[in-house]
């Protein structure tokens, strides 16, 4: 999201705690102070309103509140929430894959240690994009094209350079046995413009989420090379993947929760209990529904392990690309 | 397409659909006025609500809630000096002088004209092509978006008309510095940040406008209070401050310029990567110029041209960008992005099917835009004499207030406490500027296309691998830039010429 889309959604429900009436739980936890290191309107703010609105409903929390604080390309909610760790047992900071970028990038000087992760609940996977009228009719005719002349091929993406549209281009490149480093990225400022530069033929292909480009894809204005998943989507069968392609990666952008650092281990395996339950809830499915997002849950130990993972991968990939 | 048309209409007038036109219009007014809250607040709000309705109830609701946002935006521009929203900024420039002199009715009815104008006539054009506009929309590449915002930045010349010409674009250059700060796109790397996380995401427009606007205003009547002979005066010129009328010779010069700025408007707002500010500068820039030498001088000190252009083209551009959101599925500002999300969540999927598989929620969504305009011109005008009236509260109480709202405007767009303290380093800064009568509108001007222009150029470069060919290569290009060159040019050989051909003239009468 662009400068001017990170804004104020609902300064009442930000200010005043928003109450549901509790249906039915066993064990219903008191409260949870949802932090969103974002303006209101964006992916995280999306995420964490919407897991509330799940959880409250379904009954398994009796009140949920929510704190927009942005800056620092979401360091400052980090800080705070160090900062305040012993008041702040019942606060859930919402995050994604960038909290692992940045924190390599040195933005903010924390990473996911600091905290205590708690579970990543949807992700979307990367997808590689061109026109419909594209002569490029799958990812091996792009790659070719790119290892014969990678200056031939402009991909273009939603976020900035060495962010993560950029990074998921390289480490694609990369297994498909190509030169990450030659990677001509054409940065625009928000996720529709980028769209808008390729259908306007001024980039050859874009790296996007797949959740954006099945959409128009649907609507014939693009064809999907292929995404980065290890099997083909349940959701689109014809879709090719990345890895049947001859680029053996996979890349799934999470989204997942955060609690304060030294909160204790029951405290902890509650939350992870609350968010994994809500899966089976009718409430939740209304709200991933509504949103189009995947599940994947990744709790506890599981998530630690992914988030290391993850973190080693783009390091190794970010410091080739002489971006640390 | 006539068949969805109707089928649209129907839908448009129901009972349910045209309350929440007006709804959605007294809402998105009310917001708007507030300063610094915008259309994107006012939408976000209503997201919850829409959940229950019907698509296109849905849709109507949040597009009346987006248009009564740009309109009553203008109001808080033109009364305090405080854009409601980034779109509303150029509004400022005439409105608030204008008010100033005891006319803050005529120009909130001229606001109102203008908006309702631009907002049909764009309207008109979305119904008759809607369709065929999506592939104006896909034209623009970052070159030809590189050579709009070199076009935009000429009219820093229309703020130099009171005089100096070089402070004009030193402010201008103070504005491009301005907007380095923060990361930088295609490198990644942070520019001027000096460590401050905070300003990593650079600095919000709408904090600059404010700053420089509304707070340095507020700051100036501390520090120059009125003498009682200056507040005797005051009142005296206040004393029509609610009148709306507008003489035959003002609405004869409203004319032209609304017939232009509307479409000017709207086609720059049917491009995804320009929107509704940059469509209100050019507007503004272009009146300018074609207002010719006399008229022109007036513009920054109330004149009824710089007033019109800006209010037309924000609201012809509004309706402008539904065009990429519908028929491409592709929003081109934070506020079509929201209404692409609620669309999605209604499972609709926006793009050139839309209009084939949905026609209700097409057609129906246009035709209330349409009804919507009506709806605000009849809300607003009659309120107007009574919303004036705001100017009448002592300077006492109002500067609180002013400077109250500015600050919790600002904050309730990001929620980050460092906001208000850079507002008012900067409101601070204004002042300072403003006592050595630098103009602080094209700073703005080159803040907001300067930050667009680098992001094209270094895109567009990057694309042609280093090189600069584009620039005669590219046909849409190079013609944006020879208009952008003779705008600049031709005043000046026109004024050369004239002078050359009145003096040979001269010389042959002697002979």
């Amino acid at each position: 999201m662009n400068k001017s889309t990170r804004n104020f959604l609902a300064a009442s429900a930000a200010i005043s705690a928003m109450i549901f009436a509790p249906a039915v739980s066993a064990n219903p936890i008191e409260e949870i102070h949802f932090l969103i290191p974002g303006g209101p309107g964006g992916g995280w703010d999306g995420t964490a309103r919407g897991t509330g609105e799940a959880l409250a409903k379904a009954g398994a929390v009796k009140s949920v509140s929510f704190e927009n604080m942005s800056g620092g390309g979401g360091g400052k909610a980090i800080a705070h929430l160090i900062e305040t760790a012993d008041k702040a047992k019942t606060t859930l900071m919402v995050n994604s894959t960038p909290i692992v970028i940045r924190s390599l990038q040195g933005v903010f000087p924390q990473s996911f240690r600091d905290l205590t992760p708690v579970a990543g609940i949807i992700g979307d996977y990367a997808a590689f994009v061109v026109h419909k009228g594209s002569d490029l009719a799958d990812f091996t005719a792009l790659s070719n094209k790119y290892k014969a002349d990678p200056k031939s091929v402009a991909i273009g993406g939603g976020s900035v350079a060495g962010g993560m549209d950029h990074l998921v281009a390289a480490m694609v490149m990369k297994a498909a046995g190509a030169d990450p480093k030659a990677v001509k990225y054409i940065p625009y400022d928000a996720g529709g413009k980028a769209m808008a530069g390729l259908l306007s033929g001024e980039i050859s292909a874009l790296s996007t989420g797949f959740g954006e480009a099945i959409d128009l894809a649907k609507q014939g204005e693009v064809n999907i090379l292929c995404v980065t998943a290890k099997e083909r989507l349940a959701e689109a069968p014809d879709t090719p993947t990345c890895y049947e392609q001859g680029a053996a990666v996979e890349f799934v952008n999470w989204r997942g929760f955060f609690a304060a650092p030294g909160i204790s281990d029951e405290k902890k395996a509650e939350y992870v209990a609350a968010l994994e339950d809500m899966y089976e809830t009718p409430e939740w499915e209304t709200v991933r529904a509504r949103n189009g997002w995947v599940n994947i849950f990744n709790g506890g130990e599981d998530f630690v392990d992914f988030l290391e993972y993850q973190e080693g991968e783009m390091k190794t990939l970010m410091t080739e690309l002489g971006f640390l | 397409m006539l068949e969805g048309i109707l089928q649209g209409l129907t839908t448009a007038v129901t009972p349910i659909n045209l309350l929440m036109v007006i709804a959605g219009c007294m809402v998105g007014t009310f917001i708007g006025m507030l300063p610094g809250l915008g259309p994107i607040s006012a939408i976000a709000l209503m997201i919850p609500i829409t959940y229950g309705l019907e698509p296109s109830t849905g849709l109507i609701l949040m597009a009346g809630v987006y248009y009564g946002a740009i309109f009553g935006g203008s109001t808080s521009s033109i009364l305090i000096n405080a854009p409601g929203v980034a779109g509303t900024v150029a509004t400022a420039f005439d409105g608030y002088p204008m008010a100033k002199k005891g006319h803050a009715g005529k120009a909130l009815a001229i606001a109102a004209y203008s908006s309702f104008s631009g907002g049909t006539i764009a309207a008109v054009l979305l119904l008759v092509a809607a369709p065929s506009l999506a592939s104006i929309s896909l034209t623009f590449q970052s070159t030809d978006y590189f050579a709009l915002m070199v076009l935009g930045l000429t009219a820093v010349a229309a703020f130099a008309g009171k005089g100096n010409v070089i402070k004009a674009i030193l402010m201008t250059v103070l504005g491009l510095m301005i907007s380095t700060i923060g990361t930088d796109q295609t490198q990644g790397i942070q520019r001027f940040t000096m460590g401050v996380p905070d300003l990593i995401d650079g600095i919000s427009f709408l904090l600059l406008a404010m700053a420089a606007f509304a707070l340095s205003e507020a700051l100036m009547v501390v520090l120059r209070p009125k003498s009682d002979a200056d507040r005797v005066k005051e009142m005296n010129a206040q004393s029509n401050l609610g009148s709306l009328k507008l003489s035959k010779e003002e609405v004869k010069e409203m004319v032209p310029v609304i017939s232009r700025s509307s479409i000017l408007g709207f086609f720059v707002g049917v491009l995804p990567g320009a929107g509704a500010t940059i469509a209100s500068f050019l507007a503004y820039g272009m009146e300018q110029r074609l207002a010719g030498k006399e008229k022109g001088k007036l513009f920054g000190t109330g004149s009824v041209r710089g007033l019109a252009a800006p209010e037309t083209a924000n609201n012809a551009a509004c309706s402008g960008s539904f065009v990429p959101l519908l028929t491409l599925g592709i929003p081109g500002s934070g506020t079509t992005a929201i209404m692409l999300g609620a669309l999605i969540s209604y499972g609709i999927q926006p793009g050139p099917r839309l209009y084939l598989d949905n026609p209700t929620v097409f057609w129906s969504v246009i035709i209330s835009m349409y009804i919507g305009n009506v709806v605000l011109l009849i809300l607003n005008l009659p309120l107007i004499p009574y919303i004036a009236k705001i100017l009448s509260i002592p300077s006492t109480i109002l500067t609180p207030l002013i400077l109250f709202f500015s600050l919790i405007g600002v904050y309730f767009v990001s929620f980050n406490t460092f906001d208000i303290h850079l507002m008012v380093l900067f409101a601070v800064a204004a002042v300072g500027l403003r006592l050595l009568d630098f103009p602080l509108a094209p700073m703005l001007l080159g803040y907001i296309l300067g930050g667009m222009m680098e992001d094209n150029l270094r895109r567009a470069l990057l694309i042609n691998n280093d090189s600069w060919s584009f620039i005669y290569e590219r046909p849409l290009t190079l013609t944006i830039l020879v208009i952008a060159a003779m705008t600049l040019v031709l005043p000046y050989i026109i004024s050369k010429a004239s002078i050359w051909f009145i003096n040979r003239v001269e010389k042959n009468m002697a002979k």
